[in-house]
């Protein structure tokens, strides 16, 4: 199996009359854009489309996720064929809180720092359902309106000539037996509302954990239903180019041997947890590997997870390293991790998400104001009268992504 | 001189890393104390076996973290 | 050229010149410039100017510490009200390397000097001094030898975080041969997660220790409480992390790192409902919890037992946070208060549900 990737460099977004790419400058037909997506799901009442571009003076709230433009040009099997990808540009869905759980992505000032979303032009989608809409269909709603609008946009550039045509290689490239054996444990969210992650189309909370292609990752393979928190939940985007894959992809076959991803679940029963635990130990052991990385989603519960996989790693002589964020209380003096095992001697940190940041007012917001004190990472006095706020980092998106996509960090002081 | 205390929680490992001393093993995270796959009054029986559990747990001395019971199975 | 950082520097009997333990008692006196080890400092590091030097003596220090410091505190302020160019940026004390009493001083008047007269401070001790424990957390600590063989490399490194304090840069324990203050803090790192994950990986596999970026925590324990012997006599109190509050959230409880626990009545009730309570925890899909919040509490079940005389009581307020990325610190202190206000109305045993 092969998969090809157009690369479409986007340098200039700007709405207009229709919908494509040419030169690098990406137009939108906004109306065209909110009927197609209306009509395809009768419960969207109202799609507002707003450009908000790095440097801007622009806070979006409420985002539920984000998403890369990517869609198959040649082939339906996922992992294959060739597959159309827009860079430097997502699509952001925001709109009323459904959960707790909805982030902040600021596109200049201090906050900007801490996601890399400000640093792409967003696409805004400000959605409004049909009221009453029970949460789930809310949720199901906007997920689904993300990732149409992706593939509405990434269509538009199917039939324009790519900056860049990447062959991913995998299984075919040839590996000397003396480069060391390193596997991958993809951990996703699987909790219910606002807690749950969709992989190959299923509900994560079943049939995992399985072992996949890395390229069907790449492929829109894992999507994101989840929001907790904004910091560490696992954006569709951050799926689409999962930094741990990308990365072992790199160097398969001149580093290391890329031996596999097993993408399994967090589940809310303890028995359930060990299941998935054993099952994806099993796994990464029959892919013979003598080093795995695992990323984790959430936080608190999934601690347990991570450390179960962690110590029936390490205690069946294969070597871990976990990708985790803290939770170290506003000062940073309280423990990080809600569970331990002393087998977990190799811990990568992407930050502090309790540590509190303080974001100026904005010009502009894009998404409902007055929910900011309710999100995770809020409190009921965040909001000042002259639009600033103090927040957690988790109230942030993608602030201490536990797939390693950014550089925060936390170390003794 | 503290007060015994029985934690009825699901993921015991979290309860156990964390410091409690008597601890219960519940149904699952969004509903430790009952299951919506059952009926209300299979649920309540459910909810009464774990509560009994912790007053057993709060009626027996220990002298150190004990976990009380197997984990209920709700199915 | 500019302008060199006026700087005290705080000193024992022994090290001032006066004299051995026959001088330990004396009271804190100032002396211009710079004496003993100030001397080493002035010379190695151009940027300090050491305007003066604070000589108390050890047993002195240590018989009244608090009285003491605020001695040498008011040394300082009397200083600058007579001097109108008596600006000290910086107080440096020691090196006490492992001298307990000296250790004590040393870093008890760097608390001070930086609480109250807003002057940047550090010490520089052996790890093993009984001051580290005590005092590592708000001052400012160099490593330093076990003894005075280490006395250069202590002094130059304590002057150099002293200047570093005073610039606002940001004290890299590792990096800084300072001793933690035992807290996390975030920074940008050079290379992404993903890709120090792998080198960790690579290092971790080719068979060398890895250099974890988190060592696994410690948490604290407490010794199990005896049993109740009487249920049938008891008051039982029931608690919970899950986020179960009146509906409406009356005391505004976040849904994560909750900043207070609240106290709710539950007389009259005999179950609770959706209608009257809901979760406000953000940690877990709270349909069901919402549904029917007894999933959560038990009151249900606790009234039952109550009516059937299995237990004595049921204590008639509940106490609820949201331990959803709640910090161990914050819940350590909810369950000390609740504890408290639990025993002052008789509760003899409690109920915890956690999500």
């Amino acid at each position: 199996m092969t998969l090809t990737l157009h690369k479409h460099i986007v340098n200039q977004v700007k709405l207009g009359e229709q919908t494509g790419i040419n030169q690098g400058c990406l137009s939108l037909d906004a109306a065209a854009l909110a009927r197609t997506l209306q009509e395809q799901d009768h419960r969207l009442a109202r799609i507002r489309v707003r450009l908000a571009l790095p440097g801007e003076a622009t806070r979006i709230l409420c985002v539920k996720d984000v998403v890369q433009p990517r869609a198959k040009a040649v082939g339906t099997e996922p992992g294959t064929g060739v597959l159309c990808v827009l860079e430097n540009v997502a699509i952001a869905t925001c709109g009323p809180i459904v959960g707790f759980q909805e982030g902040i992505i600021d596109m200049s000032g201090p906050g900007a720092a801490y996601t890399p979303f400000s640093r792409l032009p967003l696409i805004v989608l400000e959605i409004d359902v049909h009221e009453p809409l029970d949460p789930h269909a809310h949720e199901e709603a906007l997920r689904e309106a993300g990732t149409r609008a992706a593939k509405f946009v990434a269509q538009s550039c199917l039939d324009s000539v790519p900056d860049q045509t990447e062959e991913v290689l995998w299984d075919e490239v040839p590996c000397a037996p003396s480069l060391p054996r390193i596997g991958y444990v993809y951990i996703v969210l699987s909790q219910g509302l606002l807690h749950d992650t969709y992989v190959l189309g299923r509900n994560a909370q079943e049939g995992l954990p399985i072992s996949v292609d890395p390229r069907i990752v790449l492929d829109n393979g894992v999507l994101s239903g989840n929001c907790v928190s904004a910091c560490d939940k696992n954006t569709t985007f951050h799926h689409q180019n999962n930094p741990v894959i990308a990365e072992l992809l790199s160097g398969h076959g001149t580093r290391w041997n890329f031996t596999g991803v097993v993408i399994t679940n967090e589940p809310t029963r303890l028995a359930e947890k060990q299941l998935s635990a054993a099952a994806a130990v099993e796994k990464i052991i029959q892919m013979k590997s003598s080093g795995v990385i695992i990323s984790k989603e959430g936080f608190g519960n999934p601690d347990a997870d991570l450390m179960m996989i962690v110590r029936d790693l390490e205690q069946a002589g294969i070597k871990t390293v976990a990708i985790t964020d803290e939770f170290a209380g506003s000062d940073g003096a309280s423990q990080s991790l809600a569970d331990t095992t002393p087998e977990a001697d190799a811990l990568v940190s992407t930050g502090n998400a309790n540590e509190r940041v303080e974001l100026p007012a904005m010009a502009t917001t894009i998404g409902p104001l007055p929910d900011v004190s309710r999100l995770a990472g809020g409190y009921p006095h965040s909001l000042r009268d002259d639009g600033s706020m103090e927040v957690e980092l988790q109230a942030i998106i993608g602030a201490t992504n536990q797939l390693g996509y950014s550089h925060l960090s936390c170390r003794e002081a | 001189m503290g007060l015994p205390t029985a934690h009825i929680c699901s993921i015991v490992p979290i309860s156990k890393t964390v410091g409690a001393n008597r601890i219960i093993p519940s149904i699952a995270i969004p509903h430790p104390l009952g299951d919506p796959d059952k009926s209300p009054d299979e649920e309540k029986a459910i909810r009464r076996r774990l509560v009994e559990q912790a007053l057993a747990a709060l009626g027996t001395d220990i002298s150190d973290q004990h976990v009380f019971d197997e984990p209920i199975s709700s199915d | 050229m500019p302008e060199k950082i006026q700087t005290i520097h705080y000193v024992n009997q022994f090290f001032g010149g006066l004299g051995g333990e026959d001088q330990a008692g004396v009271a804190p006196q100032w002396y211009d410039g710079p004496k003993g080890p100030g001397q080493l400092i002035a010379g190695m590091a151009p940027d300090i100017e050491i305007i003066g030097t604070i000589v108390a003596g050890d047993n002195y220090m240590a018989e009244n510490l608090d009285a003491a410091v605020a001695e040498i505190v008011g040394l300082i302020e009397a200083k600058r009200t007579v001097a109108a160019d008596f600006k000290p940026k910086l107080l440096l004390a020691g090196p006490a390397f492992n001298a307990g009493r000296y250790g004590m001083a040393c870093a008890a008047v760097c608390q001070a000097v930086q609480a109250r007269l807003g002057i940047h401070a550090a010490t520089a001790l052996h790890e093993e001094n009984p001051a580290v424990e005590i005092y590592r957390r708000p001052v400012t600590i160099v490593r330093a030898s076990s003894d005075v063989m280490g006395m250069r490399d202590a002094a130059t490194n304590m002057a150099r975080v002293g200047l570093k304090l005073v610039a606002g840069a940001a004290i890299v324990p590792t990096e800084d041969n300072t001793i933690s203050h035992g807290l996390r803090q975030n920074y940008f790192a050079d290379a992404p997660g993903a890709q120090r994950a792998i080198d960790m990986l690579l290092r971790k596999v080719s068979g060398a220790t890895p250099e974890t970026e988190y060592a696994m925590p410690v948490f604290g324990r407490v010794p199990p409480a005896p049993a109740v012997k009487n249920m049938a006599q008891a008051t039982l109190a029931l608690v919970t992390s899950g986020g179960i509050v009146p509906r409406g959230n009356p005391d505004r409880i976040e849904s994560a790192n909750a900043s207070k626990f609240g106290a709710y009545s539950l007389q009259g009730l005999d179950r609770l409902s959706g209608e009257t309570h809901q979760s406000v925890h953000g940690g877990y899909d709270p349909t069901y919890a919402n549904e029917d919040p007894n999933r959560v509490l038990p009151l249900d079940v606790m009234r039952d037992l109550e009516r059937e005389g299995r237990i004595g009581k049921l204590s008639e307020t509940y106490y609820a946070t949201v331990g959803n990325a709640t910090s161990v610190e914050r819940a350590q202190r909810y369950g000390q208060n609740i504890a408290a206000e639990l025993v002052n109305v008789g509760v003899q045993a409690v109920i915890l549900t956690s999500t």
